[in-house]
């Protein structure tokens, strides 16, 4: 286990050096500059500007700088921020984003798996149908206008959540729903068709000729089995809702990291875009390979390669 | 012999988009304590369905058992509720399925699936229930059962996993066993093995079998009777030796003629039965067989033929039995193992309904 853990974080470092790479080159074959604004800068301005950032130095000095202090865990100023590094905007904003990343997946799975669970054991009944037309309305309704709907009519119309902002749990509920609506109704269809597929082999049959009831074969013998392919949806989900978050927190006015990655890009702002995309490979790369790990642990039939053959 | 197993009349049908299929037309058989019933017949002609029925294992609906009884020890089961059946399966019938590869739960330990049946029927608690599984699964011949109970299926081979799966079967001494196709997807050398562990258990638990196949050589090893399915009917019962020496049926014919030899000729063809089962969804008029069967009077088509007694145990379900048939001689593979038995009556008696 621990070899194989040890491999997978070689593969990560490895992942992860190529995504820096990759974004470092496109991110100035984009045109436009951090400095570049309305009001144009005197020619000496700039060029102290790019020499206090050392923008001046050939690209292949920046790059081998910034190599090394990520490896530093330091991702340098912001251009755009003056006195606030990538790394303050990082600590101040992910606590947020994660928080509610965290309240959209446990929505997501929990709503999500139940729905599919009712779905499949009253398959073909009203529970069935209403269960998919949720799934389908959530797939097909992009965050962005969930999240006005949510608003309009539980916030403004009803009053029973707040509008925006980022300040108590209440605050929190309407962003989560919004980023949950799809994953969730994608998770409910997934696990609504594996729960049918679990159905009809033949080792539930076996459990009911064991005379176990209805209740014991789903829970011991159903469930556990269905849910495979929704732990390998997890890695997906955690980018999923990664990506999502950038969307809902600018319509939430939250003070979040997807927030500051969205500003940042319309800015050039090198440094924080540098450092916010390191950072969110960083934890998708973590995400899959705790699913991976996960994975092996629930189905005993993966060993997970490098682990030891059983026995 | 004490009755342990009375099917009247049976009837089971599937309801589909096609239409109402007649999966299983009226069958009547009983089993004593202690003894091997073999239900045989090609695929598609009712014997899981009734097998699965006894348990009333098979999907309510579209499944629907339309007519008849089933009594287990004189109660009938087809009344019973969903709960009360739990009480019987597992406890008084248990059953093996054809595929141990699939019928065992994958992500469960082997032992945890022994276990259950004893937790559920016998109340037994976590660690007496798993020195059970243990002595089990010795029972079935697995070696180092200590280690062996603490695996997962994919651990096992499919032989072993077979072995597993009767362990399960036998858990709770149940006193109907059926077995459906259980040596199906094994290879020869371990179908034997299966077949004489069996047995072997049958004798120390005094446990009635149904053991269901399309291998005449398995019923041959294992069976003490005989049942043999066409198209949702028995159209032939009895002994064994009455089945494979003084076969009636000309369907038990075809099926007999079918089976390779060592005797037959190299450039003699292997024969086969012509043409396909009827559509059960629209029966035929008279012998469902009549199309298929190159031994068919004229009435095969417009009557059904009833069933007529040869011996005591010995039944067959053809008009050629009838007084006023002509003599047929039955195809020369089968012909050349014919022999007189004892037992048989002097003159083919016809069986009254409802008797």
């Amino acid at each position: 286990m621990a070899k194989y853990i040890g491999k997978r974080l070689v593969y990560m470092l490895l992942s992860l050096w190529m995504i820096v790479t990759a974004t470092f080159f496109f991110m100035r074959i984009a045109p436009g500059n951090p400095f570049a604004s309305e009001k144009k800068l005197p020619p000496e301005i700039e060029a102290n500007l790019n020499a206090h950032f050392g923008l001046d130095k050939p690209w292949y000095e920046q790059y081998w700088e910034y190599l090394v202090r990520i490896v530093n865990w330091d991702f340098g100023p912001s251009f755009k921020y003056k006195s606030q590094t990538v790394n303050d905007l990082i600590n101040e904003g992910f606590p947020v984003s994660f928080l509610l990343g965290m309240e959209a997946i446990f929505i997501a799975v929990a709503v999500g798996v139940l729905l599919g669970i009712i779905a499949a054991l009253k398959h073909n009944r009203w529970p069935d149908y209403t269960a998919m037309i949720v799934a389908v309305l959530g797939i097909s309704v992009p965050s962005f206008i969930m999240a006005s709907f949510l608003q309009y009519f539980l916030a403004i119309k009803m009053g029973i959540f707040p509008v925006a902002r980022w300040e108590s749990f209440m605050h929190s509920v309407l962003p989560a729903v919004a980023l949950a609506s799809a994953p969730m109704a994608f998770i409910a269809r997934l696990t609504r068709s594996s729960m049918l597929e679990v159905l009809a082999n033949d080792y539930i049959k076996t459990a009911k000729s064991k005379g176990l009831s209805r209740g014991v074969i789903t829970v011991k013998h159903t469930i556990r089995n269905a849910l495979l392919p929704v732990v390998t949806y997890m890695g997906p989900l955690t980018a999923g809702i990664l990506t999502g978050s950038f969307v809902i927190e600018r319509i939430f006015g939250i003070p979040g990291l997807g927030a500051h990655f969205v500003t940042s890009i319309n800015n050039r702002d090198y440094t924080v875009i540098m450092g916010v995309t390191v950072f969110y490979s960083i934890l998708l790369l973590v995400s899959i390979l705790l699913v991976d790990i996960a994975y092996g642990i629930i189905d005993p039939r993966i060993k997970l390669a490098g682990g030891k053959k059983g026995e | 012999m004490e009755k342990l197993l009375e099917v009247k009349n049976l009837e089971v049908s599937f309801q589909t988009y096609g239409g109402t299929v007649k999966a299983v037309r009226g069958v009547s058989f009983d089993l004593h304590k202690g003894e091997t019933l073999a239900i045989v017949g090609e695929s598609g002609s009712g014997k899981s369905v009734t097998s699965q029925s006894i348990m009333k294992l098979i999907p309510m609906p579209p499944g629907r058992i339309s007519d008849g009884q089933i009594l287990l020890n004189g109660d009938d089961i087809v009344p019973k509720t969903e709960k009360q059946m739990e009480k019987i399966r597992g406890k008084e019938i248990s059953m093996i399925f054809q595929d141990p590869m699939t019928s065992l739960n994958p992500t469960m330990k082997v032992g945890n699936q022994i276990m259950e049946v004893l937790v559920k029927h016998q109340n037994m608690s976590k660690q007496d229930a798993k020195n059970r599984a243990i002595e089990l699964l010795r029972l079935v011949g697995i070696p180092m059962p200590e280690k062996r109970v603490n695996q997962y299926p994919h651990e096992f081979s499919g032989g072993m996993r077979q072995r597993a799966m009767i362990a399960i079967a036998l858990a709770a001494n149940p006193k109907l066993l059926i077995a459906d196709e259980p040596t199906t997807a094994l290879d020869v050398t371990i179908q034997a093995q299966i077949l004489e562990l069996m047995k072997d258990l049958q004798n120390k638990m005094d446990t009635s079998i149904i053991f269901i196949t399309h291998d005449l050589g398995v019923v041959a090893n294992v069976a003490d009777r005989v049942a043999v399915m066409y198209a949702g009917q028995i159209v032939e019962m009895g002994t064994v030796d009455e089945i494979f020496y003084d076969p009636r049926h000309p369907y038990t014919w075809g099926l007999l003629a079918s089976m390779p030899s060592l005797e037959n000729d190299d450039k003699a063809e292997l024969a086969a039965i012509p043409g396909t089962p009827p559509d059960l969804t629209n029966p035929p008029k008279g012998d469902a067989f009549a199309a298929r069967n190159q031994y068919a009077l004229a009435i095969d088509f417009e009557e059904e033929p009833p069933m007529f007694q040869i011996s005591e145990t010995h039944f067959a379900k053809t008009w050629l039995l009838h007084p006023d048939a002509p003599k047929v001689e039955p195809p020369e593979a089968v012909k050349r193992r014919m022999r007189q038995l004892s037992s048989t009556f002097e003159k083919p008696v016809l069986v009254k309904e409802g008797e």
